[in-house]
């Protein structure tokens, strides 16, 4: 593509610093008028912290940063904002009990006189800005009433509104179906049109090969390499990213499904808003067999993981397992029947940051021999199971004395699967178990999952993404407002088709697709 | 940052000393300002805590209703609980214990003393278990029931010990307990008595509860985060009644060696600001057992010195309980020392969730 003459933005061997960790090495980089670029690299590669230097949140230790071709000083956000950049966060800062126009304006309404809000004049200038960028939205909806794909847009006319023309979308499809994805890509297409600059920061390779217009991969702080989408596939992209080969597709053979494990019939359950959440899920789950549940998040994933665990009371359904209601049983009752947990959210279900790895790799099981002696606990047996766990799980620790909040997210999910697959089980509830996870992790954890199914484990897979489900799980069932709309073999998926259940355009009513 | 109850719990352990220090100082600036001699005032206040044989003594029979009060915070702080009605506990403790203690004559010493410690234990576990009950059946907030229970308790001693546990006397207080009820005197011509070394017993014996047992492992980790606890299948609601207990029992043992050790009978009202002291003492030593054990010594110095320095240096005592509140104060503060060491060395920011 055409090179503008002057970039919009440049880096100059910019470096971040923090305790312990070099965040960003000496990075040198530009991004011109009118592109769309893309930022990948796995978590922690030191994505967020440049995006927060750029816009002001940080300031970096050495290099500098030129806005149009002005050397800056970006003190904060706010400056960041007056130089006309403008950040779309992975979580939105929007007031769900006010208006579209509301968050729009907020703290910088026009007014009225001086001190009254000027509800037409709001309403008249984001009109304008709707029609300029082709972005539709109801300025009199309420936030809370709006899919979240238009929440999202909301966010980026939100930016637009205060003279952005550098846009940073950090993750912006994470929290999308396939379908909102695809309308994100045609808006930041359009923005494109009408000269807005983007950043695009994503750990997805084929958003990456579908939107941008060029990419830089971050690693270990640095840009290891820049490319152009149209002349690189995702493999040498893939190799880019990790660094070495990575097996995109988990190998596995055919499973060999044996008796049922898992038995959920009719499963009703409430959230934690005391709305109906869960209305009839049913399904059930073989020995040695994957079943994935693929669906846009909070569509009841979360809710059906905890009345399985035993974390929170069914409404109304039965869930046999082994052959044995366990319909109200408790997290204890459960796990000592073999049930084992890789929990959607580390922080607060899975893991005590504040305690060591080797505490948290016996969470569940310190109360029994041989980590228990009678009452006293054997710390010594604690540390030598730990030693090991990490050593056969590759966990990297200083020691298994360290708390494990000090842990990479890869390695915090490590000692999670570590634990839970250091016991016998029957049942694996594995809930979004790349999340936060680095590429590396994520095909190791991958590999362990399987080789639990094959071993004979019946698996219950529930993940945001599409990818992950459809490499692991050998039967996909799609949840759409608490019921799975659809079941169908692995092979028989396809994204399309799995899109369309998961946003409700097909099998709206529950049935049962072959 | 994620905003942690931890300041009870964990932080640093350099931060107590340095609250020390600087309550010390303002102390002074206090004592200065006020016109006093700030060198006779902490001379004064060394010399009552430590300046003779008694004076050790009974900075030691301050220090023991102290350790077992702030036992009973710190223990309570581990489970995630947050025990405000150790007054009312130690009340509790010690009209039970006074009961035993003047019913039982004629019993043998070896059954009788055991017999009364256990019914002051007993006494304030019952009153704290109250309070878990409430907690774990519906849900009702511990700070609210034991503030709540505090009142009732004293209340509650107010009638006995005018009605139906009154003494001989025409002072509103219970007869005296029988010797055989009565802890020995360690120290001839003191009043130090036996309730210290069983009050460092316990430090030992909570401290292997919580740290070497498995239920003290359950504790710390419900404590610690009782939703990861609850998938791991311990859940609060187990542990609430349990920890309240046991926080209750020490509290109650705080008020039992009150009347068997010092007073021998029980008046009202009783002194149960113990139990906001035994707060401060627990946060000082960062509810661990051995914390405890500094915090509540110092506490108990401090107390014991204020008379002495009011005498030697005419600094009124209640400077001692200003120190103190400074303590707590600077303790509280520990963000703002965490910000002013840390504030170049930024926290590096968490690698958010990737999905």
């Amino acid at each position: 593509m055409a090179e503008a003459t002057q970039p919009i933005l440049e880096l100059e061997h910019i470096t971040k610093r923090f305790p312990g960790v070099l965040a960003n090495d000496d990075i040198t980089w530009h991004l011109n008028q009118g592109e769309i670029h893309a930022f990948l690299g796995e978590n922690g590669a030191g994505k967020s912290t440049l995006m927060n230097m750029i816009y002001g949140l940080y300031q970096p230790d050495a290099g500098q940063i030129k806005v149009r071709g002005q050397v800056v000083q970006m003190a904060s956000p706010q400056t960041a904002i007056e130089l006309g950049i403008g950040m779309v966060h992975q979580h939105f800062m929007l007031v769900p009990t006010l208006t579209v126009a509301e968050n729009i304006v907020l703290g910088s309404e026009p007014r009225r006189n001086g001190i009254f809000y000027d509800k037409h004049t709001t309403e008249k200038n984001i009109l304008e800005i709707s029609q300029k960028y082709g972005l539709a939205v109801d300025p009199g909806a309420l936030i809370k009433d709006i899919s979240v794909g238009l929440q999202q847009r909301v966010e980026i006319v939100k930016a637009l509104y205060r003279g952005a023309n550098i846009l940073i979308l950090d993750e912006p499809t994470a929290v999308l179906s396939p379908q909102e994805a695809d309308e994100l890509f045609v808006t930041l297409r359009q923005l494109r049109e009408a000269g807005e600059s983007i950043i695009f920061i994503t750990h997805k390779m084929k958003e990456v090969l579908k939107v941008s217009d060029r990419v830089s991969v971050l690693r270990g702080g640095r840009i290891v390499g820049q490319a152009d989408p149209k002349t690189i596939d995702e493999k040498a992209l893939a190799n880019l990213v990790v660094g070495r080969d990575v097996n995109l597709q988990v190998e596995k053979t055919a499973a060999k499904p044996g008796e049922v494990i898992l038995n959920v019939d009719n499963l009703h359950a409430l959230n934690d808003r005391n709305l109906l959440c869960l209305r009839g899920a049913s399904f059930l789950i073989r020995a040695g067999e994957i079943l994935g549940i693929a669906g846009v998040e909070g569509n009841g994933q979360t809710e059906l993981v905890e009345v399985l665990t035993g974390l929170r009371p069914a409404l109304d359904g039965r869930i046999t397992l082994l052959s044995e209601n366990v319909t109200g049983a408790s997290p204890r009752n459960l796990l000592d029947m073999g049930v084992a947990h890789i929990p959607e959210d580390r922080y607060k279900r899975a893991m005590v940051m504040d305690y060591p790895v080797a505490e948290n790799m016996v969470l569940s099981t310190f109360h029994r021999p041989p980590f228990a002696r009678g009452p006293f606990i054997d710390r010594q047996a604690i540390h030598d199971h730990a030693v090991a766990l990490v050593k056969e799980y590759d966990v990297r620790t200083p020691d298994v004395e360290t708390p494990g909040g000090n842990l990479s997210g890869g390695n915090q999910q490590k000692v999670v699967v570590a634990r839970e697959f250091s016991r016998p089980i029957r049942l694996l509830i594995a809930s979004q178990p790349s999340r936060g996870v680095d590429a590396g992790a994520t095909e190791f954890i991958h590999r362990k999952i399987i080789e639990k199914r094959d071993a004979g484990c019946a698996i219950l897979l529930v993940s945001a993404e599409l990818d992950e489900v459809m490499a692991l799980a050998d039967v996909i069932a799609v949840i759409y407002r608490g019921r799975l709309v659809a079941t169908m073999a692995a092979k028989m998926a396809t994204r399309e088709l799995l899109g369309q259940y998961m946003t409700g355009q097909k099998g709206g009513t529950g049935a049962l697709s072959p | 940052m994620k905003v942690r109850a931890s300041s009870f719990t964990g932080g640093s352990a350099l931060t107590p000393f340095l609250a020390i220090i600087l309550a010390l100082a303002c102390g002074a600036l206090i004592i200065w300002v006020s016109g006093y001699d700030v060198v006779d005032a902490y001379r004064g206040l060394a010399r009552g805590a430590f300046g003779s044989k008694n004076n050790w003594a009974e900075t030691l029979v301050a220090t023991s209703p102290y350790i077992l009060a702030g036992l009973a915070v710190a223990f309570a702080f581990q489970c995630g609980l947050f025990n405000i009605g150790g007054g009312g506990q130690l009340i509790m403790g010690a009209i039970t214990s006074t009961w035993v203690g003047y019913h039982g004559t004629g019993l043998p010493m070896a059954i009788h003393l055991p017999l009364t410690i256990l019914a002051g234990a007993a006494g304030g576990a019952a009153w704290a278990a109250l309070a878990g009950w409430l907690k774990a059946s519906f849900g009702a907030h511990e700070v609210i029931t034991t503030i709540m229970l505090n009142y009732v308790a004293a209340y509650l001693l107010d009638f006995l010990v005018n009605g139906p546990m009154h003494g001989a006397s025409a002072i509103p207080k219970t007869p005296d307990i029988a010797v055989t009820a009565r802890l020995p005197i360690l120290l001839s011509d003191t009043r130090l008595h036996a309730g210290i070394i069983i009050a460092l017993i316990m430090v030992g014996i909570i401290h292997v509860l919580l740290y070497k047992t498995t239920l003290g492992l359950s504790i710390r980790l419900v404590g610690a985060n009782p939703t990861a606890a609850e998938n791991a299948g311990l859940p609060q609601s187990r542990y609430i009644l349990t920890a309240m207990m046991i926080s209750g029992a020490l509290a109650g043992l705080a008020g039992t060696f009150e009347i068997i050790g010092v007073n021998y009978a029980l008046p009202t009202p009783f002194n149960s600001e113990y139990g906001f002291d035994a707060i401060a003492i627990a946060l000082l030593g960062r509810s661990t057992p051995l914390g405890v054990l500094l915090a509540a010594f110092l506490f108990g110095a401090m107390r014991n010195g204020a008379s002495t320095m009011q005498i030697a240096a005419m600094v009124p005592s209640n400077i001692i309980s200003m120190i103190q509140a400074f303590v707590i104060f600077f303790l509280s503060a520990e963000i703002l020392f965490g910000w002013i060491w840390k504030r170049k060395a930024v926290v590096p920011p968490v690698a958010t969730a990737g999905g």
